[in-house]
Formats: structure tokens, C-alpha cells, sequence
């Protein structure tokens, strides 16, 4: 039989994303990719996945899914959203926390609220989405209307076929001290076209608090504050455009470009988001207040490279869920007395 | 002389110079080639745009001056090397419905609406770089007799496939889109295609002429587009 989930209700925005559409920029290609990468990486980890496999990545409201295959292991991460399993039989629903892992079966439903914590969450399936590949992506470019489900957000009624029939059963796991929230210092290197600005503008950047407008998609975010002043002209001939550039047009305030950015553009760019601090860019909603804080781009780089050290030793940290082997205890109380019919009525095996 | 700089801490900029310029761009596209030649771990991909060539990299790979310093080592010597591009020949429909803007282009510029069209389908133009959509090729350089700044009021929606100008530049709509330049024509050559093995169809270095055909051969050629059975391909010419 095949396997999927169904999709009962969409979501506000939710579209199939992964690491990236990499190395067609020279064709105009956005490289799009999901805007909290550090999320869809975790998730992924924590039900087994490559870290690069394609999740959906959900915005301010989540979707509600019908499980239509035997079994399926699920997790979602951003900020601290949770999703709620409603088994087949109407018994009582069952809330799981970001970044644990459940195992869900035939005719469950997954609901996934208002996403928490973040503007962005990402829900991933042991396995993945079996989709088409479009330019070696499966990420969503929803302007150019390609990669994806169609090159578009999910719709009620839409079917996603997953690549594993079911899931083997297995203890649980969750990944607990990783913060997938927003933050109000980001970290900039400057340039490279800072001598298109004064003196007293790039002192005013560094000093301001900026505030995102409600202008906040998946290409950039447009910021509130003061007034930036350049120094001649801004109108430059296009050039490519970094991950994190931010670039200031004639109205002196400043875009962060982020992942469906143009791979060319002819603003000015003040400054660049240090790569560690871009996947919190991806969590920030309208209100959000930003300061930027410049640092060298040696110090960028060692930076990058302790955030990616710390990836590395993720899947090492993951804990069994409800005490496990560590607490047979909890576990004789909740899994063998109790714990196996809760289980079955829930919808969840071997959780 | 060219300038190194760090964008962020995953991009270098190699910036030629601030003008649309062929020689400019010529270098900015054998750097690129030289670059890509030498295969070096960490380079994730290069976007050549008019008088810069953008180097993504892997920082975890590759440190900036360690980059800095491959690249650097590869400009020595770098001219502007003349090697074989392809030519692509388009054919394009001008004018009437699907050229809306031939007539006030013909009145801004004091020339008969023939005239424009065969100013425009004189040129052999060059695809200085690929961006703004996917697919979108930024071409020059236009006949000055033709340079007209961006229309005042941009059009919601233009057609894919159109075949437009603004200043010294000309281009083809690969996706319907909103737009400010103004509409020649319509050439059924599709600039972005996702069905085909290769959606994009020009490259940066490229060479590109219009043919011009009547509207029937247009109607005949772009119902082959959408079928997706239109094939075009080019020649390899030197330069």
C-alpha cells in the first residue's frame, strides 16, 4: 500500500523546503532553502534522517495531516512549536514537544497549531517526501512556481507520498538545549560596499536598533529605524548578492536579503549577516527588534565553524524519551503497565 | 585594478570595476572559467554579473584568506580571453499586440516603428549575465539610437517571452512578471523552461539576434513551445 499523508488542513504558508537550491545562481536560480536551517538540520537528526533531507517548512499556522501509511516518525522544530497526534479512534490527543520524535500510524492525525517561538517550524518524516527533484532541490520557489509539491504552498487535498511505507519501531528520542528562537544582537561583517555610505551612516547602522516591518517573506526582511545616508549615490550596477546581504536603497533603510533572495541586485550593500547568526533572521517576525554588532570576517568564520562543530555532536546528545533504558523506573510505570495500551489508543507505537 | 572583498563570511567579491563595460564583463567570465578550471575544494558556485564575479564558498572549508589568496594566484596574467561562444538565434515577433511599446518607442526615439524593428534585430548582442529571474538574460549592448530610460508606469504583468529594452540593454521576459521595460515583441524561445533537462536556456557569455518572423510563424512556433517540442539550438561562433 502506498504511503503518504494526507493534508486536511494547509497551514498559512507551508512549503516543502531542504538545505537549498545550490549552484544555479549564475542562471537567476534563487537558492531558496528553508529559512531556519538549524531547525529542518535538528529535526531531521532527531528522527534519523540526512540532515539535508527535505522537511516542510510552516509559517504562523500549521497544517493538520492525516497519516495515510501503516506507520511514520515524525518531528517538528522552530522556536518551541509542538504538534498534537489525535489517533484513529478518537481517543485523547497527545501533545508532543519540539524536537522529540513520535512514531504515529494509519488514520492518526497530526496537528501542528500556531507555530511558537519563532515566525518558522519545520516538520520532517523519517524518510522523507518522495517528490521530484527540480535542479537537484526540492526546495520551494513559490515566485518562480517550481520545486516542491508543484512549486507551490501545500492546499487541503494535497497527497505526500513518503518514501518509507512505515516506520521501524524504536525507542523515541528527543534533543533538548538547542534554542531555536529569534535574537536581538545579529552579527554583521561589513561590506562589501560600505564606502557607499558615510561615515556617520555606518556608525548610526551599528548604533540603532532596527525593527522588522510588517514587509518580512522568505526573500528579506525590510527594517524600520534611522535613516541611512549614502555617500554616492545609490544606484551601483548589479552585482551578486550574498546570503544575509543587506543592502540599502534610496530610502536609506535597510533589506536583509535572505532565502529566496534575487541571485543579483543593484543596491548598495552596507553589510553582510555573519552565516551563524542567518538561521535566527529566519525566525523573526514583524516587532521584532534587531542591532547589528559588526565583527571581522576571521572572527565570522571561527564563529561558523563552532556552530558547525556543535551540529556535529547533535546526534550524539539525543535522549530516549520517558526515561527509556536511563530511568527503568518511569519506564516499568508508564511503558509496561500502563504505557502500551496508552500507546495503541493514542495512535503512538513504541513511544 | 580589481578589488577582493568579503561578503559576509561565505561570499567573495571580485569586483572589476562599476561599469557595464564588454571588456569588464569579458574578464569577470575568464576569471570565472579559470576559477572553476582549477576545481578548488570549498567553492560552492560563482554568479558573474556585470563587473564582479561573486564566489560562494564553504566557510568551514575554506578560510577568506585562503581564498583571497587561490583567487589572487589565478588573476595573474588574466586578459580578456577571446574563446568560441554560442549564438543563439531567436525568432521574434514585433510590434502590434504583442509588441505594445514599438510605437511609442518609435515616436520617443524619432523613428519609424519599422526602423526600430530593424535597429534591434541588427544587433548581435551579448549576455553579459543572468539575473533578476530565473533565466532573465541582461543583453548589450543596444543601438544608442534605441536608449530610452524604463517606462514611467511598470506593467503589472508582462507576458513571458517578451521581448523588450531599456537604456542600453535589452531582454526577454522568461516568466510572466511584472516589468518596466518596454515591449518590442514576443519570441516563443523559452528563457526558463522547467520541463526541459536544462530550464535555463542562455548562459553569461552568450551571444543572441532576433530573426524576425510574421505573426502566423509566431503563432505556429509558440504553440510548438508550449508543447515543448520547440528546439532551439546554437551555433558555436568565435569571438
Amino acid at each position: 500500500m502506498s504511503a503518504a499523508l494526507k493534508v486536511v488542513q494547509p497551514g498559512l504558508s507551508t512549503t516543502v523546503q531542504d538545505l537549498g537550491r545550490i549552484g544555479h545562481q549564475r542562471f537567476g536560480i534563487p537558492v531558496s532553502g528553508a529559512a531556519d536551517p538549524t531547525a529542518l538540520r535538528a529535526a531531521n537528526i532527531v528522527v534519523g534522517n540526512p540532515e539535508t533531507t527535505a522537511g516542510l517548512e510552516i509559517a504562523l499556522t500549521g497544517p493538520t495531516f492525516e497519516v495515510a501509511a501503516d506507520s511514520a516518525r515524525v518531528a517538528v522544530a522552530g522556536g518551541d512549536s509542538d504538534m498534537q497526534v489525535i489517533p484513529a479512534d478518537g481517543g485523547e490527543p497527545r501533545r508532543v514537544p519540539a524536537l522529540e520524535s513520535v512514531r504515529v500510524t494509519r488514520g492518526a492525525q497530526i496537528r501542528i497549531g500556531a507555530v511558537s517561538g519563532s515566525a518558522v517550524a519545520c516538520f520532517v518524516v523519517e524518510g522523507g517526501f518522495d517528490l521530484p527533484l527540480f535542479m537537484r532541490s526540492h526546495s520551494t520557489y513559490v515566485r518562480g512556481g517550481f520545486g516542491g509539491l508543484e512549486g507551490r504552498a501545500l492546499r487541503a487535498g494535497d497527497t505526500l507520498a513518503l518514501k518509507q511505507a512505515s516506520a521501524p519501531e524504536r525507542g523515541e528520542v528527543r534533543l533538548a538545549g538547542l534554542d531555536l528562537k529569534p535574537q536581538r544582537t545579529i552579527r554583521v561583517v561589513p561590506g562589501p560596499q560600505d564606502d557607499y555610505f558615510t561615515p556617520e551612516a555606518l556608525a548610526t547602522f551599528l548604533a540603532a536598533t532596527y525593527s522588522v516591518t510588517r514587509e518580512a517573506d522568505r526573500m528579506g526582511l525590510r527594517l524600520d529605524g534611522p535613516v541611512l545616508a549614502h555617500a554616492k549615490g545609490y544606484n551601483i550596477v548589479s552585482d551578486g548578492i550574498a546570503p544575509g546581504a543587506i543592502q540599502v536603497p534610496g530610502n536609506g533603510l535597510p533589506i536583509v536579503l535572505l532565502a529566496d533572495r534575487q541571485s543579483t541586485g543593484g543596491y548598495p550593500k552596507i553589510a553582510t549577516v555573519a552565516s551563524v547568526d542567518l538561521p535566527a533572521l529566519g525566525r523573526v517576525s514583524p516587532g521584532h527588534e534587531i542591532r547589528f554588532e559588526a565583527v571581522t570576517v576571521e572572527v565570522a568564520q571561527a564563529l561558523r565553524r563552532e556552530h558547525e562543530a556543535r551540529m556535529a555532536g547533535l546526534a550524539a546528545g539525543l535522549e530516549p524519551v520517558r526515561g527509556g533504558a536511563l530511568d527503568p523506573a518511569r519506564l516499568m510505570g508508564e511503558n509496561l503497565i500502563s504505557g502500551v495500551v496508552d500507546a495503541r489508543a493514542t495512535g503512538l507505537v513504541g513511544a | 585594478m580589481a578589488r577582493l572583498l568579503a561578503s559576509g563570511d561565505t561570499a567573495l567579491v571580485v569586483e572589476f570595476g562599476d561599469i557595464i563595460d564588454r571588456d569588464v564583463n569579458a574578464r569577470v567570465l575568464a576569471l570565472a572559467d579559470r576559477i572553476a578550471a582549477a576545481r578548488i575544494a570549498g567553492i560552492v558556485e560563482m554568479v558573474p554579473t556585470f563587473r564582479s564575479l561573486m564566489v560562494h564558498y564553504d566557510p568551514t572549508r575554506l578560510l577568506f584568506a585562503e581564498i583571497k589568496a587561490h583567487v589572487t594566484g589565478l588573476m595573474q596574467d588574466l586578459s580578456a580571453v577571446q574563446h568560441a561562444a554560442r549564438l543563439w538565434v531567436l525568432p521574434t515577433c514585433y510590434g502590434g499586440d504583442i509588441g505594445p511599446d514599438l510605437d511609442d518607442v518609435a515616436q520617443a526615439t524619432g523613428l519609424a516603428p519599422d526602423e526600430v524593428v530593424a535597429i534591434h534585430a541588427a544587433g548581435t548582442y551579448h549576455v553579459y549575465c543572468i539575473g533578476f529571474l530565473p533565466g532573465w538574460p541582461y543583453m548589450g549592448d543596444l543601438d544608442p539610437r534605441l536608449a530610452l530610460p524604463r517606462r514611467e508606469n511598470p506593467r503589472v504583468k508582462v507576458p513571458m517571452g517578451a521581448v523588450c529594452i531599456a537604456q542600453n540593454m535589452t531582454g526577454i521576459y522568461p516568466l510572466e512578471s511584472p516589468g518596466g521595460w518596454h515591449l518590442l515583441g514576443r519570441t516563443p524561445a523559452r528563457m526558463f523552461d522547467r520541463r526541459r533537462r536544462h530550464p535555463v536556456l542562455l548562459s553569461p557569455g552568450d551571444r543572441v539576434r532576433h530573426l524576425p518572423i510574421g505573426r502566423d510563424e509566431f503563432d505556429r512556433l509558440e504553440a510548438m513551445a508550449l508543447a515543448g517540442t520547440l528546439m532551439l539550438e546554437p551555433e558555436v561562433v568565435a569571438t
